[in-house]
């Protein structure tokens, strides 16, 4: 894995704490919901933890700065907001986050079975995440935990069904 | 009852009547004594027992000097049939070896106690308290050494001359119109030595006005010699000695027209110090300068403030969120201050707020202000860190 290109700001100081002025502080939400998803995508990761401070994510050694708990969850908010995110508890400490907006992701892969013809027919998540056919697609390698949130949405527009077989999920597109 | 003695009752040259009461009987310590259902009478110097009539036909009476007594005290018992009386107990200093002969030669007590049938009348018991913190019969005894001392010293011949000046000074209108002169005398030498340091000092204030006006128009001259810098500081100072007329509550009977005009002295008078301050001073260091200013005529803070938030001129009053209250030139605007804020930041690289302080020489509480002006314009912004508040230039924007 090649080492991740930090924006500049990473090794900028105030990027460390949540700025009052109002237009900086949306220019630095803005870098770091960015940041977030490139790194997350870099590292291959799809949940984040406000307990894990020792993320080089929310940790700059080499500055000996750190995200505060209330701007971890300022841009974890952002990205909420964008549909890049969700809490997994109601304490809003661990949070799932994806690279694409669940819609995105629904589109792809629905995109991806009609080019392969494979409506109506039953796949598993496994195959769609994980299978030999897909390691060119950007949903490749995507958590089944979130492609199993971007299915529901798509069941409910009607493009497909999902099938729970021995505690794992099958689909149905339609 | 030893210290008695047999003296005819007369009364001495010196000595005065003060008071009496009838019917008194004595005790020699606790125990009874013969001499019952007598008169007594007080004098100044004495006490006299006698049978009822004896005293007013001066025949030979008991008599205590009072400078036996040390203290008194009062016992309490229950009378026959009246409820209560009172005895009077005196404590008695040993008998003068050189007493006359008196009714007990010998006698271990040492107190006696006077009492009647319904004891002593309050009028003789107070009496007898007053009498006995008086203490005539001692001044009488220090003035006669004091009269007796220079007599024998000269050798008796003048003695007789000075008891008769000593007499007439005291005698007469004369003497009393010779008194108030003395007394006159004294005061004026009392007011005179009083005011010595006061003349000092006056003679010294001319010298010192001369001082600091040889000061001031040597540093005119010789500017080059002294820097700028030092000029300017001495300057200020001596304007800051003082102003001229400082206006008081006292000349108006409008408090509007009071603080305008108390807003308008104070305009003129830091219009230069702020500007030397870069156009800020805080309402702290305003009050200090005002009223070091105004010497004895001290402003309130409220009037102070009050004045200050009439001030329309070139100075004016301004509130910045964080409480802070200054006052600030109105040319001093937050674009200006900002823009200036963020050259020296950027100069620094970045910079805390003691830092801003330091090289402006302005107080921590305006050198945050300016930091946070610039910030609300988004000219600069924060780092907070376990080191601490710093500003940086605000790049997060610029880059964009």
């Amino acid at each position: 894995m090649t080492d991740f290109q930090w924006p500049w700001e990473y090794s900028f100081p105030p990027f460390f704490t949540l700025q009052p002025h109002e237009e900086t502080r949306q220019q630095q939400l803005k870098v770091w919901t960015d940041l977030f998803l490139k790194y997350l995508k870099h590292t291959n990761k799809f949940a984040v933890s406000i307990g894990d401070q020792n993320s080089p994510l929310f940790h700059n050694e080499s500055l000996k700065r750190r995200l505060s708990p209330e701007l971890i969850v300022a841009i974890l908010g952002e990205l909420e907001r964008s549909g890049h995110a969700s809490p997994l508890d109601k304490r809003r400490q661990e949070w799932q986050v994806y690279w694409y907006t669940l819609e995105e992701y629904g589109n792809l892969v629905y995109d991806w079975i009609q080019e392969t013809g494979q409506t109506n027919s039953i796949c598993t998540l496994y195959e769609i995440a994980a299978g030999e056919n897909t390691t060119h697609l950007d949903f490749h390698g995507v958590d089944e935990a979130v492609l199993l949130n971007a299915l529901r949405l798509l069941e409910e527009k009607g493009k497909c069904e999902l099938i729970e077989m021995d505690g794992s999920h099958g689909v149905k597109f339609f | 009852m030893n210290r008695f003695a047999y003296v005819e009752a007369r009364l001495n040259s010196d000595e005065s009547f003060v008071s009496r009461d009838n019917k008194v009987k004595i005790y020699d310590g606790d125990q009874k004594t013969e001499f019952e259902e007598g008169e007594v009478v007080l004098t100044t110097h004495r006490l006299f027992w006698g049978r009822p009539g004896e005293i007013a036909r001066a025949a030979v009476a008991l008599c205590l000097p009072l400078s036996y007594v040390i203290s008194l005290s009062e016992e309490t018992t229950a009378s026959n049939f009246f409820g209560r009386k009172t005895r009077i107990i005196m404590h008695l200093r040993p008998p003068a070896p050189d007493k006359g002969p008196g009714p007990l030669d010998y006698s271990r007590a040492t107190h006696i106690k006077l009492s009647g049938k319904n004891g002593l009348s309050i009028e003789f018991h107070s009496a007898l308290k007053e009498t006995l913190n008086a203490r005539v019969w001692e001044i009488a005894l220090v003035s006669d050494t004091i009269i007796n001392k220079p007599a024998s010293s000269s050798l008796g011949s003048s003695s007789s001359n000075d008891r008769l000046a000593r007499i007439q000074k005291r005698t007469g209108i004369g003497g009393i119109e010779r008194n108030l002169e003395a007394k006159a005398k004294e005061t004026d030498e009392n007011i005179a030595l009083a005011f010595q340091d006061l003349s000092v000092l006056m003679a010294m204030a001319k010298d010192m006005v001369g001082l600091s006006k040889t000061i001031s128009s040597k540093i005119r001259e010789q500017k080059g010699e002294i820097s700028d810098d030092e000029t300017v500081q001495f300057k200020s100072y001596l304007m800051s000695l003082g102003i001229d007329g400082p206006v008081t509550r006292d000349n108006f009977t409008s408090n509007t027209a009071y603080f305008n005009s108390l807003g308008q002295q104070i305009c003129e008078m830091l219009l230069d110090p702020i500007e030397e301050h870069g156009g800020m001073m805080s309402l702290a260091d305003v009050y200090c300068r005002v009223n070091r200013a105004r010497g004895l005529e001290l402003l309130s803070p409220e009037d102070l403030l009050h004045a200050c938030e009439l001030l329309s001129g070139p100075i004016r009053l301004r509130s910045f969120p964080s409480g802070a209250r200054v006052l600030q030139l109105e040319s001093h605007d937050d674009d200006v201050v900002a823009l200036d804020t963020l050259e020296k930041v950027e100069s620094a690289e970045s910079m805390a707020v003691e830092e801003l302080a330091k090289q402006l020489g302005i107080s921590l509480l305006l050198a945050k202000e300016r930091l946070l002006v610039a910030e609300r314009l988004g000219k600069v912004c924060r780092d907070e860190s376990v080191e601490g508040l710093r500003f940086y230039p605000n790049l997060l924007l610029r880059q964009e």
